[in-house]
């Protein structure tokens, strides 16, 4: 009874509008922010993408100056990795770590505020160096292409790129301390959701690798600005040092990229397939696992900068040797889906065309990790394919999944099913025609980065831009989707999935404080279809009864 | 009535918990702060790396007529080192809930930072070759100067504590956290230096 009297007590002030436009130091209202920005920036980078792919579409440079080209697939690239995917794996992160354990907020609010608002500034002041210039090196910038196009423009990315990973090791900061000091007292590591499993390996990640790119910006300024010569060989540097620094911080970057993502469908699959994820352990460890290999790989980038055989040998090894945690991921989420009642609704229907166009980026990343194959492809569009295959056909399919199994909870509105699976056939379709292509473009030798192309290689590119539009319109029943939803969607249930993990025990929006009352841990957080009456009783909702009636 | 009380009960509770968890609890800021510790010591791992390439490929190294004058980075080395020490004193007399004590040997540690930081401009003043003469000067302005960075920033931090403690009367046995890390962190910036000096100093003697 008087449990009752608290739990409908309005004791949560009222969310306003302006708290997503200020400094506001809840976990919930972070979310939106990095989730809305990093999106903002997606379609910047996907407008760059699109002009890139609209000048490919002919042989010869005719649509913008060669110059404009090289700027614009610079910021496509930077972007896209530290403007979108990097901040909504945080924006994930912000929303749903707090909630899944069962906390009122993160470790440190003020400096998870913090973070989030250095994103904006290092967004505008990257796409400012339009203004003088922007950088034309690629997103790399390798020395000592960088240190002679550009100097401004360069010396904006580097700001820019260090304001990007600041915010991203105070963030990690605050994921691992959030994680592992403030879940709820039933909690301990082996019964937390998988997404704070995989959170936690990117945290330690970030933590480990973030700062080394730092180290090397650093000194990479210097040479730009103030004339010393560490990666300038006139002047007795060596480039290949500032690659050795890159690598190790943008080799983990990728998995910085994808493990958050991972954890996403590890949360989704199993609660649409109503079965309890497949080996619950074995997706955690290899998260971990994936994190340390992850960190002793990064000369693979480097197999054609002159590295000695021996140390070529040791780098296919380890990076041939990440296949294995990732494949065991791969089949622990078919093995959850195998005999399960799938419900083909979005958020499923991106788990499932990430994790098949995942796996073709994770085979051809086996095989550019062999010395002799990525030798005759290296910087070629085979590259540009299997990245795109990881990226977009991994983290961003993977993305949308969560956005649309999250929606109802972050936004209190139902989505609309109709659209989204719209937005799911046009995206699949669109990434395929537009990446698959680009594999058999590299073998026949087209370089990446390059405007003006041999006009052997026209067709398949006239069909990779023929992807890429396909792809651009993808985004518009997204876009209706959502502000359709958010304005007419009708009122969202506290658990529409029927879902195990905690962050469904809270009303749909979470209230300020989180929870009404303290939540309770009274299950594992994947055992779908398990029977047990006396539990079903003591259960805090009727999400139980939901289950076993399903 | 009784549900007003379970209310006040709620709130005061929620409240509590957000002292201890979120905004207040030692423990985890304790934790956030040897994150952010791992996280620079990587830009330093990042940035000694880079010069060990540099020292194991170079033919000559240091390159030029350059020698490094031992005796004064000597002296510097030893004060900021036995500046931790002093610090520590500090820190055991807030334990002590000796207030006063705490001022007065973070004061001398203070002191201590401030000469370090006065030695290694003067070493700048009187180093003889630039930035920019060859790979070794730029490393080792970089790297010292970026060293140098951090003491400032520790420094900052001491002086903070300080204030904090002169003023505002903040800390006691039970209630130290800013003590405590700012002692951490001036620990890290001296192991850091000793680090960088056999890297910097001693590894080129040979």
């Amino acid at each position: 009874m008087s449990t009752t009297t608290v739990s409908e007590k309005p004791q949560h002030k009222e969310r306003k509008l302006i708290d997503y436009f200020t400094f506001n130091t809840d976990h919930k209202v972070i979310g939106i922010q990095y989730l809305v920005t990093s999106f903002l920036f997606y379609f910047i980078g996907g407008a760059f993408a699109e002009i890139v792919r609209t000048e490919l579409a002919t042989p010869d440079p005719d649509i913008v100056s060669p110059e404009l080209y090289n700027q614009l697939f610079t910021l496509h690239g930077t972007i896209m990795i530290f403007l979108w995917i990097v901040p909504a794996g945080a924006a994930f992160a912000n929303y749903l770590i707090p909630l899944m354990i069962g906390a009122e907020d993160m470790a440190f609010p003020r400096l998870n505020a913090i973070a989030f608002w250095l994103v904006p500034p290092g967004g505008v002041l990257l796409l400012s160096s339009f203004l003088v210039g922007a950088p034309q090196s690629g997103w790399t910038s390798y020395p000592p292409l960088s240190l002679m196009s550009g100097k401004w423009g360069e010396e904006i990315w580097i700001v820019s790129v260090l304001l990007l990973g600041t915010s991203s090791i105070l963030g990690g900061i605050n994921f691992a301390t959030t994680i592992l000091k403030m879940r709820i007292k039933d909690m301990d590591l082996h019964s937390m959701p998988l997404f704070c499993w995989a959170m936690l390996a990117t945290s330690a990640l970030i933590l480990l690798s973030t700062p080394v790119l730092a180290g090397a910006l650093i000194l990479l300024s210097f040479d730009l600005i103030a004339g010393t010569s560490f990666f300038n060989p006139t002047g007795g540097g060596d480039p290949v040092v500032y690659q050795h620094l890159f690598w190790f911080y943008s080799h983990p970057a990728v998995y910085i990229m994808i493990l958050p993502f991972f954890g996403v469908v590890s949360e989704v699959i199993p609660v649409h397939s109503r079965k309890p994820i497949f080996g619950y352990r074995a997706i955690a460890y290899s998260s971990l696992a994936i994190s340390f290999l992850g960190l002793i790989v990064w000369a693979h980038h480097m197999f054609t900068s002159g590295t000695p055989g021996w140390l070529r040998m040791f780098f296919m090894a380890t990076t041939m040797l990440i296949a294995v945690p990732t494949g065991i991921k791969i089949f622990s989420w078919c093995a959850t889906m195998w005999g399960g009642k799938i419900e083909l609704n979005s958020p499923m229907l991106f788990a499932m065309g990430f994790v098949s166009s995942f796996l073709i980026g994770g085979l051809t990343g086996v095989m550019v990790a062999s010395v002799p194959f990525d030798i005759h492809v290296h910087d070629t569009y085979f590259i540009v394919g299997h990245f795109h295959y990881v990226l977009f056909g991994g983290s961003a399919l993977a993305l949308f999944s969560g956005f649309y199994h999250w929606f109802p909870k972050m936004t209190g509105k139902n989505y609309n099913e109709g659209l989204g699976q719209l937005h799911f056939i046009l995206t699949f379709i669109g990434l395929n025609i537009t990446f698959m292509p680009m594999h058999q473009l590299g073998l026949m030798g087209m370089n990446r980065r390059i405007a003006l192309y041999d006009v052997e290689f026209q067709p398949l590119n006239l069909l990779s831009t023929a992807g890429a539009y396909i792809m651009a319109v993808s985004t518009i029943p997204f876009i209706i989707n959502v502000i359709w939803s958010l304005a007419k969607g009708t009122q969202a249930e506290r658990n529409p999935w029927r879902a195990l993990t905690i962050e469904w025990q809270t009303a749909s929006p979470p209230i300020i404080e989180n929870f009404e009352e303290e939540p309770i841990l009274w299950s594992g957080p994947y055992d779908y279809g398990i029977d047990d009456e006396e539990e079903e009783e003591e259960s805090v909702s009727d999400m139980l009864a939901d289950v076993s009636a399903k | 009535m009784q549900s007003s009380t379970i209310d006040s009960q709620v709130t005061v509770g929620y409240e509590k918990d957000a002292e201890s968890h979120h905004h207040g609890h030692p423990d985890h800021r304790m934790f956030g702060l040897v994150l952010f510790l791992i996280a620079e010591s990587m830009i330093f791992f990042g940035l000694f790396s880079a010069y060990m390439i540099y020292y194991a490929t170079m033919p000559e190294w240091p390159m030029g007529d350059i020698e490094l004058e031992l005796l004064l980075p000597g002296i510097n080395s030893i004060i900021l080192i036995s500046s931790s020490f002093v610090m520590h004193k500090g820190q055991s007399c807030i334990r002590n809930n000796d207030a006063k004590g705490l001022q007065l040997w973070f004061t001398i540690t203070a002191i201590m930072g401030v000469i370090f930081l006065g030695g290694q401009l003067y070493e700048y003043a009187h180093t003889g070759f630039g930035l920019t003469d060859n790979l070794f000067t730029s490393c080792f302005y970089v790297l010292t100067g970026f060293h140098g960075l951090h003491v400032t920033a520790g420094l900052l931090f001491i002086l903070a504590v300080l204030w904090r403690s002169r003023k505002e009367g903040h800390y006691s046995a039970s209630k130290h956290f800013g003590v405590e890390a700012s002692e951490l962190y001036w620990h890290f910036v001296d192991v850091i230096w000793i680090i960088l000096f056999i890297l910097v100093y001693l590894l080129p003697l040979q």
